[in-house]
């Protein structure tokens, strides 16, 4: 462990390293505050070690394996292709190491302080750091921020071992491919195992309690992924729910009840993604007037909790458990304590949200449904990928982009995509929803050609019965 | 039913103002009449008397809230048999600002005088053609909704107004453009350097105040589209003050209530040498040249912050004591930020005196849409040659800035020379 800074009074302190708490820590800094950041384990937190990062990496390798399989289809010549499970691995914790030796840097160069520890408040303006079960260091701060993030939820029957029964944790490092696997919960992360596991090979099911997967996906959207999971030989179940698993030796037989019926399916591993829980234990809370709701912090739309001087930002106040909604409600928070000026709460509704399984999934805003239930009238637009020049030539005529505008004032309230790269588009429409566009400036914007991005323009321009290329 | 109170325009220039204090609470009984809120425009702080009677239901501008644009709700009464839940609907108000302003300290040095008085004009000219910062979607709102954007205020990046400041106001229910005056939009200064000081010893940020925006726009305007020329001329003051003693010896005797100043007697000389050259209390338009009727004196006074010109209306027509009199009043509740518009919207011409700081000469810059300042320098002992002999005399150095588009030169000098001979044989005054 490196040495512990000296120093001990800060004007704030964040607890946690992750996506929120390492940019809290840094924009705080900016501002010209004495800043601290104190981490248990590993600075960059989950996003960056065990979750989004990593995950990526393993999800280019199935990428690359997938067009691999496809080579004929490009005209090349490829033969007897194969993979290596540990070297897929050992670059995805790369990746990971890289970037946060990266993080490191960014906080030294900002002059933030570094704690490596376990922080627990410990009354008014104070923290404690602990390490090795002593405590190293006793800090105070005026401005203590919260960003210990969450884990993932189990569910009685349904508890993770590690070995057969894991969470994303376990997935990340396969020593081994499992040649059947259960994914129970099909929210981005289970999707996203499914997919890679998938692809890579592995005979997978997914379980869904709600009537359809990615459920906070535009219902279109689900569907069509849905589709084009089933076309790539998936096993998905919804509305469908895990009623318990039996361990054998080297697999596991899950009990499925849907529809009434009950059905046992054996398989070498499961994987556990319904959801997650925020990390609010054993970080001094008892005491304070710090509100726990549902294993998430309470706090108001400046993140600020019942006790004055204590914030929460990031998964441990809740969803969306996104790792940008983290650092932007870290950064907004910071800002208000530095009175800064045009710091606004942040307005979910701006927030992009990613998939990165195959087909991508890439959405902002309100979906067709949640617009329509807000009573709003809405124009709808959608094109699909096999109408963009790009899309044909990239070999990936599968997706669909749809966008929904209130049909009043033009506003712009969701973009919802299907298919490849579309996660790198959708700060397109991002943008135009920050910036308060109407559907006249899409129109007027030239998107250039030939890209995916066209079918952006299109499908606003379909919302108004102007589409071109359908 | 509930009668919304909106954001007064308290002078024709004003497009926004604060909330400085509440004087009533909600559930408070109101009388028409009553003092309900004091409002901080760019100018002063001014107070809002209730029109109709009822009960205050609800605040919707809070205490402390910056920048409300012009008629927008800041509060709902209620009339009698009406409860509080008829109030309920009303809009968010604009968030109060975080940091209230810093008090300004005592010990501050005195800030220098600018040259010239900023005061709104009494007919807004031009718009100037400002940009307005809006989001589409706002503008779009605000449009089918039949709003002036221009009257809202925003509250995005650098006042960009974006859709919540449009719905705000909707939900508050801002008139449509045929009743609501819609106020120009404030002529934006010319833009700023975007690049911050670099000093080494760093630096603290002090916010504007409406004042100090004021000022910054309308003596920006001034400098850049008005085309000054000055004409400087020394007066000799022994005379006046000799009769400035006498006649304050007089009022110590009797007992009157009058200290006449310096600065009286050359507002009651500028007013008399406007009567005899009256082309110069006029002002610029496009279109033709606007020769005003009365002869209104504006005096700039430095206060907290910034500086206001206070207005003494027919100084022609009135005597030293008069002037004088009004004069000190209208300092004093200059300083306390007690002016009602009428006080100091207006005048045809500005005097800035800063002779008690013992500048010698200075140039103003002109108050638009008026045509000419004058910057009035210390009287002070100086050599003279009178009959061909050196001699002293206590003279006095006055510098007249004109808009040439309206006075030139001969016309300029025609003035100050009626001015020199009133201040020089101030017995002529009488006249």
């Amino acid at each position: 462990m490196a040495d512990q800074p000296t120093e001990t009074n800060f004007d704030v302190i964040v607890v946690g390293g992750g996506p929120g708490g390492y940019v809290t820590a840094i924009r705080a800094a900016q501002l010209g505050m004495k800043a601290a950041c104190v981490e248990r384990e590993h600075l960059g937190g989950i996003c960056l070690n065990w979750g989004c990062i990593p995950t990526k990496a393993l999800l280019r390798t199935s990428e690359v394996y997938h067009l691999m399989e496809r080579a004929d289809e490009f005209g090349l010549k490829v033969e007897g292709v194969s993979f290596d499970m540990e070297k897929i691995v050992k670059r995805s914790r790369r990746v990971a190491r890289r970037l946060s030796g990266g993080v490191a840097h960014l906080l030294k160069k900002n002059k933030v302080a570094v704690f490596d520890g376990h922080g627990r408040l410990a009354g008014k303006g104070k923290l404690e750091v602990s390490a090795g079960g002593k405590v190293i260091a006793g800090l105070t701060a005026k401005h203590i921020i919260l960003a210990t993030g969450a884990r993932a939820r189990t569910l009685p029957g349904l508890e993770p071992d590690g070995e057969l029964i894991w969470t994303y944790k376990e997935a990340m490092v396969p020593e081994e491919m499992p040649k059947s696997l259960l994914v129970v919960g099909s929210g981005a992360i289970g999707i996203e195992f499914a997919s890679f596991y998938k692809t890579l090979g592995a005979e997978v099911t997914v379980v869904e309690v709600l009537p359809r997967i990615l459920p906070v996906e535009d219902e279109e959207i689900s569907d069509f992924a849905e589709k084009a999971f089933k076309a790539q030989g998936m096993n998905i179940m919804t509305s469908a729910t895990v009623k318990g698993l039996k361990k054998g030796k080297d697999n596991i037989t899950a009990t499925i009840e849907a529809d009434g019926k009950s059905t046992d399916l054996t398989v070498d591993r499961v994987i556990l993604a319904v959801g997650i829980v925020g990390n609010v234990e054993d970080i001094g809370l008892e005491g304070t007037k710090v509100k726990v709701e549902k294993s998430h912090i309470a706090v108001d739309e400046w993140s600020a909790t019942d006790e004055p001087g204590i914030y929460a930002i990031g998964d441990v106040t809740g969803p969306p458990w996104l790792a940008h909604k983290a650092s932007h409600e870290g950064i907004i928070c910071v800002e208000k304590i530095a009175g800064a000026n045009d710091v606004h709460p942040l307005d979910t509704s701006r927030i992009p949200g990613c998939t990165y399984c195959t087909p991508q999934v890439a959405s902002v805003g309100l979906t067709e449904a949640a617009a329509r239930e807000q009573g709003r009238e809405v124009k709808v637009g959608k094109f699909p990928f096999q109408g963009n020049g790009k899309a044909i030539a990239l070999g990936e005529p599968e997706g669909l982009v749809k966008t929904v505008f209130d049909a009043g004032t033009g506003e712009l309230l969701g973009a919802h995509m299907v298919g490849a790269e579309v996660t790198e588009l959708i700060q397109g429409y991002g943008i135009a929803k920050t910036l308060e566009t109407t559907e006249a400036e899409l129109m007027h914007s030239v998107f250039p050609h030939p890209t995916l991005s066209e079918m952006m323009h299109e499908a606003v321009l379909d919302a108004y019965g102007r589409v071109i290329h359908f | 039913m509930t009668i919304q109170i909106l954001m007064p325009a308290l002078s024709p220039t004003m497009t926004e103002g604060n909330i400085a204090k509440w004087h009533k609470k909600e559930g408070d009984e109101v009388a028409s009449g009553d003092l309900l809120a004091e409002i901080e425009t760019d100018k002063a702080t001014m107070e809002l008397e209730a029109v109709d009677e009822g009960v205050l239901g609800k605040i919707i501008a809070a205490e402390g809230s910056e920048n409300i644009a012009v008629n927008t709700p800041i509060a709902v009464m209620l009339e009698e048999g009406e409860d509080a839940s008829a109030a309920a609907p009303a809009a968010p108000a604009p968030a109060p600002a975080a940091p209230p302003e810093p008090a300004p300290t005592p010990e501050a040095a005195p800030a220098p005088e600018p040259a010239a008085a900023p005061q709104p004009a009494p007919a807004a000219p031009k718009s100037n053609g400002g940009r307005l910062f809006a989001s589409p979607l706002a503008k779009r709102i605000a449009a089918d909704a039949g709003i002036d954007i221009a009257a809202i205020s925003g509250s995005g990046p650098h006042g960009r107004v974006v859709k919540r400041d449009v719905d705000a106001a909707i939900a508050g229910g801002v008139a449509a453009p045929a009743a609501a005056p819609s106020a120009a939009p404030p002529a934006p200064a010319a833009p700023a350097p975007a690049q911050l000081p670099v000093v080494a010893g760093g630096y603290t940020e002090v916010p504007h105040n409406n004042m100090r925006k004021t000022i910054a726009r309308r003596l920006q305007e001034s400098k850049q589209t008005v085309p000054h020329f000055y004409v400087t001329m020394e007066c000799e003051i022994d005379k006046l003050l000799a009769m400035r003693k006498d006649l304050n010896a007089r009022a110590e005797a009797t007992g009157e209530d009058y200290k006449i100043s310096v600065n009286d007697f050359i507002i009651r000389a500028a007013a008399f040498a406007m009567k005899k050259v009256p082309d110069v209390n006029a002002s610029w338009t496009d279109e033709a040249m606007l020769v005003y009727n009365d002869i209104d004196i504006s005096v700039a006074v430095a206060i907290d912050g910034g500086l206001i010109t206070p207005i003494v209306r027919k100084a022609d027509q009135k005597g030293l004591a008069v002037i004088s009199n009004e004069m000190k009043d209208l300092a004093a509740r200059a300083r306390e930020g007690k002016l009602s518009p009428d006080e100091f919207q207006g005048g045809g011409f500005t005097i800035s005196n800063l002779g008690m700081y013992g500048v010698k000469e200075f140039a103003a810059i002109i108050n638009p849409p008026q045509s000419c300042i004058l910057a009035v320098g210390a009287g002070e002992q100086r050599p003279v040659v009178r009959d061909g002999a050196l001699t002293t005399a206590t003279m006095m150095s006055v510098t007249l800035s004109t808009d040439h588009r309206v006075v030139d030169g001969a016309l300029g000098a025609e003035w100050l020379q009626a001015f020199k001979v009133l201040i020089e044989d101030p017995l002529a005054m009488l006249l």
